[in-house]
């Protein structure tokens, strides 16, 4: 390594510290400072005076104190390994900094991100003599019994291969060694370093078009979102964005889930934490944790760090689609990260736009989720990879003509709004149906086998939302007149939507059977509800009294087919049968 | 260490700041003396430093001191805590010192006030249900051991009654552990203060407690210090000591308007409200210290109160604090006029660990479909007597009426209690379930079948005739 350039201190203004004499450093180079060499990064130069954001507390630190260029931007280590961790905003690994430094965190220690001792066993799936380039697969790891990790040829690198063979490695040696045309020899790790600030190149971007279902109803049924795909879920605090975001790690159909607690509450990483060894995933019966990667970086640690613990994750994100897989990363939350940006972006001075925040707000997070997207991995053999972004965002007040909420609406194509009013009704999840809305719709009739069954779903979601504008409308008309004034077929939407509603959209989370709903049964419970509004209406027709069709025993049937297994979804089915039966004693008793 | 060097280059002062130069060796976030031509000590804090420019916040204010005179020591450390058990039944100074006039703290050791972020890995996820015996809390907002649940409150509401029950109350069921209270007060009235501190007399919990007190007309700076030394203070206890501690914080609002004079003094770009942008991050830095620690038998809970401006709950200080604490306890004006004690707003109010903390061996089984009904019901009750103020009672179906009446009768017997009235969390969800008879089965869509024919007064009547 070149020679390291000391500068000195000149100014210490919390999280931002000016140095001098820094001549030759580079813009977003990694510098250590200070006495007890805390990490920072550079963010301004003015000749040889640089601006530092540091992810560290600076307390203690002054004028006069050494600080050294790295001469390496802020890079993830990516390799094995990666599966099953929990890290900061830097990729420290966190378990580890309670071994070195307890259950406090203390500064200035850099741990790598990936285990140095550990040994993977190595399968190559190329031999020697084979001309390979970036991007292109050479072998791959188990592991987790869910992930094979796939090895490949860094950026930038293409050649021969040699000395490849199978065997136990440590993420330092060399696999391979790969030799370019021009005879210059590069060795092949299973590590490799990528800047987090960069996006990951692909071969060529394609549109995203199959439904991520994630066993929500409200979401899979009126709101989804794809393998690819961007979305947001602004609200106020207690509308549970993050309960929407930790149910989705759990339930998401993606290979790899990287979640991001960026600026939240530390006792809520410490619930995923918990819980997602515990948790078994609903496709392979193996630990949630075997296919995720956490980064948490609370609101108590070093704002910096924050800024940094976004791009920290998507990517490992981008790492794992380029292996080819179903990749979703939750961020919450975005605001967070925004307030970061804001607060480094006041102790430089710079000119603000609106509410403080910085010029380049909007810019930056348009970047971040443009990082999002269906692809066609660099190298060989050819390969699908997806990436979801689905970020929260905390607007002040619940206000969403917040600066954060604006920016993030620009860019995404799906929008879960959360409302205050639902959460205090306890209608969970509190996504509002009338002003959220998805781009993506189209794909939900696709993602049945039976493609009769997918657009009769399409159709009942269509006829499930009509239902819900008509009742807001006749809340309305309630509101002016009273509920005497409705015609018969009126007071039956109501209820029909009111099912809708308590029946079908309101989930419970932390109910065993509830907390995930697959596609098949949302269609048969969706297909009930409806089923019971057509019966009603013809018994209407035929003169029954509303009160009468409202009272039978079998709306308490439909109410509770939510709880009802996956493994006995046909007796939904049997519900619709009752339905019909005990409207048929309706009508009779009409007649006589 | 660095020896203490002293420095007569005072160059400016301006509201709480100073401005002391030619300093060398001088550290971000260490504290100073500030010796007045009188001989009398201020305290200060360095905010910022450049080269040999150094700017200082003064706690105690800047009235009296001049540019000539006044000698700074520079002390070479953080601001510190001087700690021992024998920190339990005294009251310090907003600034760490006895205020009770008791003798000096022999330290067994000095903690920095800031402390170190928790690594998010060692913590413990809190679960252990906390029975505060008020129903509101018990059965619709669980407190648990290691959570932060604040109280928004507005100026005439009586949080001070629900603090001091819950200092009084609050027990872990089924277990006798060392327990202990710090309370710190950030610009209160002096009655405030006294209410909580007789309070504490009066149930013989003083013996347990560690007070911080700064009053409504004690310096105003101070108070950005006061609630770091009462968590320092409860860190101590908890994890040196094992103790279970509890931290009452009164009132939030006034500890941000320090803060917002120190932003504002600094010429600092404000935010909402005039406050800084970095608000979030600094309350955070302050909530987050509760919890627990896994292998460590303590935890810290913390109750912070806060008065909403205007009553209004997007107001930044209500509003970022909800962002960080894991729920909140909200009281209602509506409810305080109606003679509803104590006020809480049961719809709006929240708290976020309460799934773990209840059910079968904590609670009782029935306890999440219970509050999930409860809420339910509630909130349509609520929304007819909405329409019935604007349309009168005859326009609602009876469907309507009886939510209402169910309203009526949760407020009256379910949300109001005396604040001396320590109820069994069992005397509350039988309550719930009292209230609950009036409905179907068929509407309580919220409750498993099974627990309905097991806890339904008329079900569990039949079952004890039979």
């Amino acid at each position: 390594m070149a020679d390291k350039k000391v500068g000195r201190i000149v100014k210490v203004a919390g999280p931002v510290v000016v140095a001098e004499g820094m001549t030759g450093v580079r813009m977003y180079d990694v510098v250590r400072v200070g006495n007890l060499n805390l990490i920072g990064e550079i963010v301004e130069l003015h000749s040889d005076r640089a601006s530092i954001q540091v992810y560290e507390e600076t307390t203690g630190i002054g004028p006069g104190e050494p600080v050294t260029d790295t001469q390496a931007p802020l890079s993830v280590e990516l390799g094995p390994g990666l599966i099953e961790s929990i890290y900061d905003g830097i990729q420290r690994p966190l378990n580890d900094l309670v071994e070195a430094e307890g259950e406090f965190m203390s500064r200035g220690n850099m741990l790598p991100g990936l285990n140095r001792e550990k040994k993977w066993h190595f399968q190559p799936s190329v031999k020697d003599g084979t001309k390979v380039a970036s991007g292109d697969v050479i072998g791959q790891v188990q592991e987790t019994t869910q992930i094979s990790h796939k090895i490949m040829v860094p950026f930038g690198i293409s050649g021969t291969v040699h000395k490849i063979s199978e065997g136990d490695y440590t993420v330092e040696q060399t696999v391979t060694v790969c030799t370019a045309e021009d005879g210059t020899e590069t060795e092949i790790k299973l590590m490799q370093k990528w800047p987090v600030r960069s996006a990951r190149q692909p071969k060529a971007r394609l549109t995203p078009d199959t439904l991520l279902v994630t066993g929500q109803r409200v979401i899979d049924s009126f709101f989804p979102v794809t393998k690819g795909g961007t979305a947001c879920v602004p609200g106020p605090f207690g509308t549970g964005k993050t309960v929407v975001q930790h149910q989705l790690a759990k339930w998401v159909d993606a290979d790899v889930v990287v979640y991001v607690g960026c600026g939240e509450r530390g006792n809520e990483m410490t619930d995923v934490l918990m819980e997602f060894p515990e948790l078994k995933d609903p496709r392979s019966g193996e630990p949630l944790m075997k296919r995720s990667v956490l980064i948490a970086n609370t609101s108590n640690m070093p704002v910096a760090a924050r800024e940094a613990s976004v791009y920290t994750g998507i990517t490992i994100a981008e790492y794992f689609r380029d292996m080819g897989y179903v990749v979703a990363l939750m961020a919450d939350s975005t605001s967070r990260w925004a307030e970061a940006m804001r607060e480094i972006s006041t102790r430089l001075e710079e000119m603000p736009a609106e509410e403080g925040y910085p010029a380049y707000l909007a810019a930056r997070i348009a970047a971040f989720y443009e990082r999002a997207g269906r692809v066609i991995c660099l190298g060989n053999p050819e390969r699908e990879g997806t990436l979801s972004i689905i970020g929260a965002v905390s607007p002040p007040g619940g206000d969403l003509s917040d600066s954060v909420v604006q920016a993030t609406l620009h860019v995404v194509k799906v929008f879960w709004s959360l409302e205050g009013r639902l959460a205090y009704q306890r209608h969970f999840p509190a996504i509002s149906w009338l002003t959220s809305y998805s781009f993506y719709k189209d794909s939900l009739k696709d993602c049945f086998e039976d493609k009769e069954q997918g657009r009769e779903m399409e159709k009942m979601t269509v006829d499930a939302m009509g239902l819900l504008e008509q009742e807001a409308e006749l809340l309305e008309i309630v509101r002016l007149v009273g509920a005497e004034a409705l015609s018969p077929t009126d007071r039956l939407s109501l209820e029909t939507s009111r099912s809708i509603r308590e029946d079908y959209l309101h989930q419970n989370a932390f109910h065993e059977v509830d907390t995930h709903t697959s596609m098949p049964k949302q269609y048969e419970m969706l297909k009930t509800i409806l089923h019971f509004h057509k019966q009603a209406l013809v018994a209407i027709e035929a003169g029954v009294e509303t009160a009468d069709i409202f009272k039978l025993a079998v709306r308490e049937d439909i109410a509770r087919a939510k709880y009802i297994p996956q493994a006995e979804i046909n007796k939904i089915a049997d519900i619709r049968k009752t339905i019909e039966d005990q409207m048929k004693k309706l009508h009779t008793s009409v007649v006589t | 260490m660095l020896s203490i060097k002293e420095y007569q280059t005072v160059s400016s002062i301006a509201g709480p700041l100073m401005m002391v130069e030619m300093v060398d060796e001088a550290k971000y976030g260490h504290i100073v003396d500030i010796e007045l031509a009188d001989g009398s000590i201020r305290h200060g804090q360095i905010l910022q430093v450049e080269n040999d420019k150094v700017l200082v916040q003064v706690f105690e204010g800047t009235r009296g001191i001049d540019v000539e005179k006044s000698t700074v020591r520079f002390l070479a450390k953080p601001l510190e805590l001087a700690i021992s058990p024998e920190i339990l039944g005294r009251v310090f100074t907003g600034l760490g010192e006895p205020k009770d006039g008791g003798p000096a703290i022999i330290p067994d050791k000095r903690l920095d006030i800031n402390s170190r972020p928790i690594n998010p890995y060692a913590r413990d996820y809190p679960n252990e249900f906390i029975q505060t015996g008020i129903s509101t809390i018990d059965g619709l907002n669980p407190l648990v051991r290691g959570q932060k649940l604040p109280v928004f409150s507005g100026a005439g509401l009586p949080h001070d009654q629900i603090t001091a029950q819950l200092a009084r109350q609050a027990t872990v069921l089924g277990k006798a552990e060392a327990f202990a209270v710090v309370f710190a007060a950030m610009g209160i009235t002096f009655e405030a203060a006294q209410f909580f501190i007789n309070d504490l007399h009066e149930t013989g919990a003083i013996e347990r407690a560690v007070m911080f007190i700064n009053l409504a007309n004690d310096p105003a700076i101070e108070r950005i210090a006061t609630p770091r030394f009462a968590l320092t203070a409860a860190e101590y206890l908890a994890y040196e000591l094992d103790m279970h501690v509890l931290v009452i914080l009164n009132d939030m609002t006034n500890y941000c308007e320090a803060l917002r004079e120190i932003s504002a003094a600094r010429k600092e770009v404000p935010g909402r409200r005039g406050y800084p942008g970095y608000l979030y991050t600094d309350l955070a830095t302050v909530y987050e210290r509760a919890g627990r620690i896994k292998n460590k038998k303590g935890s810290i809970t913390m109750v912070p109160v806060l008065t909403m401006p205007e009553d209004d709950k997007t107001h930044p200080v209500p509003d970022l604090t909800g962002y960080i604490t894991e729920g909140q306890i909200i009281l209602s004006r509506s409810l305080h006029r109606k003679a509803v004690s104590p006020p809480v707003d049961v719809l709006p109010s929240l708290s976020r660990l309460k799934d773990k903390g209840i059910g079968e061996g904590k609670t009782r089984e029935d306890h999440a479909d219970l509050y999930n009904q409860l809420y339910a019901a509630y909130a349509r009750g609520k929304e007819a007597q909405e329409l019935a103020a604007i349309m009168g009672e005859a326009a609602l179906s009876d469907e309507d009426k009886k939510y209402m009446t169910f309203a009526d009768k949760f407020e009256a017997e379910y949300v109001s209690q005396d604040y001396y009235e320590n109820r069994t969390v069992e005397q509350t969800l039988n309550l719930g379930w009292e209230l609950l008879s009036m409905f179907e089965n068929v509407e309580l869509k919220r409750i498993d079948i099974k627990l309905i024919q097991k806890y339904m007064p008329k079900f569990r009547k039949a079952k004890q005739k039979a």
